[in-house]
């Protein structure tokens, strides 16, 4: 009997407000614009809250695809899903490239600086994701310090543009998402057995050789990890692509957010949200799937 | 691993920490710059802090996100703990596989799908939207982190303790408040420290889910920055940081307090067995 109750109270917490909401943002990006939501309707205005709430209701009756076609015939929504996707896969390879250094050095470093290494590098992952991007601003920007150091020191003569750019999209996602990758990458170059390398050098094997054949087949599971824990939380990224991006800067978290507080399109942008999550599915499904897998063979 | 710390090592952990701290440092540094203008150094100066206190919409959204984050974090360690027990300890029962999932899906959901769904059910029960709601919000998502960091720590407990604690005749429940909380206790604290700092962060889940009387810091520095840099913001940024280091730093000693204590009690222990 208790034991139902321990299960009920966080299960039923979920289901209302994690899984139920999936569900009326489904039922929402079947309905019209029109009867979902009367147009010029102030969005944060409280007191037209039940007239909305009526108009939905009577929205939810009359189920068409329009939002759907809308979004596949609107070459906006298609080039922002797939720039997402190369944004963000980009992005993890570039993150991987820099992370791996460090986890590696982590790894080797001498057994008592490691707990100290590792917190921080966890450090700046607690400290506000706003503020950690808008710091970027300030250095990125055309009469930023980066230029100005550049400048001083002769090695450019014109401000190089790069804040409002893609490429200052990819430099804000490889920073904030860094110790996502680093930590999986350390948890499993960590557990590498000395002996391995050992064995390989008695035998012979240069040591580049014994990197490529014996740490780095052993660290793919904190790859893979690694990869996904930051690939998938960039593909809807709104804040980076927001603030750091420019205007040919396309990101569907970022389509997203305008549709619904500029456009005030909630079902389309709620279409939006469904065609987001089925891009994501796969990933996160097979991610918790190796999780899983791993968690059992420990 | 073990193995030579190379110098290609050092470089590697000189040139990540530099790229990690270098544009946090860059910051607080220009939050002490008395000139207007973000990139022209005109010595020091707080005067961008006495500033803030007299900015008062600032100071009330600072307030909101407050105590936003002390309720949220509280009722999200309280429900984290229990799905921790549910994962960990309830072994299989119908809808197991759905529970796990709903727990770990918030992880990688991309926030502005969060966010969305939250407030369309907010509109569909009408729930008058506000500090409560983004409350409700916080409390979710950040109860998905908390059950991970809370699961962690029961996975490697020896469960003998509970077991002897009930062949000795006590109940489950108090079992539960007299053997297991004192011992998963700083996982729960790191995971209530964890559950306040994402809701002291959040703009996009709380910038979907608020109304009236439930603007918070984020949404504040946001609007800000979207016109540019300004000292101001980079004050109160600072003024974040440096709270956000203090606590993990304490949270950090505390771990490592009670990881020490637990191995005095054990060695203790085990000089009385023999």
């Amino acid at each position: 009997m208790r034991r139902w109750m321990v299960i009920a109270v966080p299960y039923i917490w979920m289901l209302l407000f994690f899984l139920i909401p999936f569900f009326i943002v489904f039922k929402l990006s079947l309905s019209d614009l029109a009867t979902a939501m009367p147009p010029y309707v102030p969005a944060f205005d409280t007191s037209s809250l039940s007239a909305w709430l009526a108009s939905i209701k009577a929205g939810i009756g009359q189920f068409d695809f329009e939002n759907y076609a809308f979004i596949f015939s609107d070459d906006l929504y298609l080039n922002a899903y797939w720039s997402s996707v190369k944004i963000a896969g980009l992005a993890t390879f570039f993150t991987l490239l820099i992370a791996y250094p460090l986890a590696y050095g982590m790894a080797r470093a001498p057994k008592d600086w490691q707990p100290t290494l590792v917190m921080l590098v966890i450090l700046p992952f607690w400290t506000s994701f706003l503020i950690r991007v808008y710091a970027w601003i300030g250095i990125l920007k055309k009469e930023g310090l980066l230029n100005l150091w550049l400048m001083n020191m002769g090695v450019i003569s014109e401000p190089l543009t790069i804040m409002n750019t893609t490429t200052a999209v990819y430099i804000g996602i490889v920073y904030s998402y860094l110790p996502f990758m680093v930590l999986p990458l350390y948890a499993s170059l960590e557990k590498i057995n000395p002996s391995l390398l050992e064995a390989a050098e008695d035998l012979g094997c240069p040591p580049w050789k014994a990197f490529w054949q014996v740490t780095f087949p052993l660290s793919i599971p904190g790859v893979i990890a690694g990869c996904f824990l930051v690939f998938i939380p960039a593909v809807g990224e709104f804040v980076i692509p927001d603030l750091l991006g420019g205007s040919d800067t396309l990101m569907i978290g970022k389509t997203l957010w305008n549709e619904f507080f500029s456009n005030r399109d909630w079902p389309v942008s709620s279409a939006v949200a469904v065609v987001l999550l089925l891009v994501l599915i796969v990933p996160i499904v097979i991610f918790q799937w190796l999780q899983q897998k791993q968690r059992e063979a420990v | 691993m073990k193995g030579r710390f190379s110098w290609f090592n050092a470089t590697s952990i000189a040139f990540g920490f530099a790229f990690l701290y270098l544009p946090i440092l860059l910051l607080v540094i220009y939050s002490f710059n008395d000139s207007k203008l973000v990139t022209v150094w005109g010595g020091w100066s707080t005067r961008w802090y006495t500033g803030l206190l007299n900015n008062q919409g600032l100071m009330d959204a600072a307030w909101v996100t407050i105590r936003v984050a002390l309720i949220s974090s509280t009722i999200a360690v309280v429900l984290g703990t229990l799905a921790a027990i549910v994962l960990v300890r309830m072994g299989r029962f119908p809808g197991r596989t759905l529970f796990s999932g709903m727990i770990f899906a918030p992880l990688v959901m991309p926030e502005v799908i969060t966010g969305l769904s939250l407030l369309l059910l907010f509109v569909a029960i009408n729930f008058d939207r506000g500090f409560w709601t983004v409350v409700l919000a916080h409390a979710t998502f950040t109860m998905c982190f908390a059950a991970v960091v809370i699961q962690a720590r029961l996975y490697d407990f020896d469960k003998s303790v509970e077991e002897a604690a009930m062949d000795l005749g006590a109940s489950p429940v108090s079992t539960f408040f007299q053997v297991t909380l004192p011992i998963i206790a700083p996982s729960v604290i790191s995971a209530w420290l964890l559950a306040f700092t994402l809701s002291l962060d959040d703009l996009v889940i709380a910038s979907f889910a608020t109304g009236p009387g439930g603007t918070t810091l984020p949404m504040k520095i946001y609007s800000q920055v979207r016109l540019g840099v300004t000292p101001e913001i980079n004050a109160i940024s600072t003024i974040m940081i440096a709270l956000v280091t203090v606590g993990v730093i304490i949270a950090s000693y505390m771990t490592r307090l009670s990881a020490t204590r637990a191995e005095t009690d054990k060695r203790k222990a085990d000089a009385a067995m023999t």
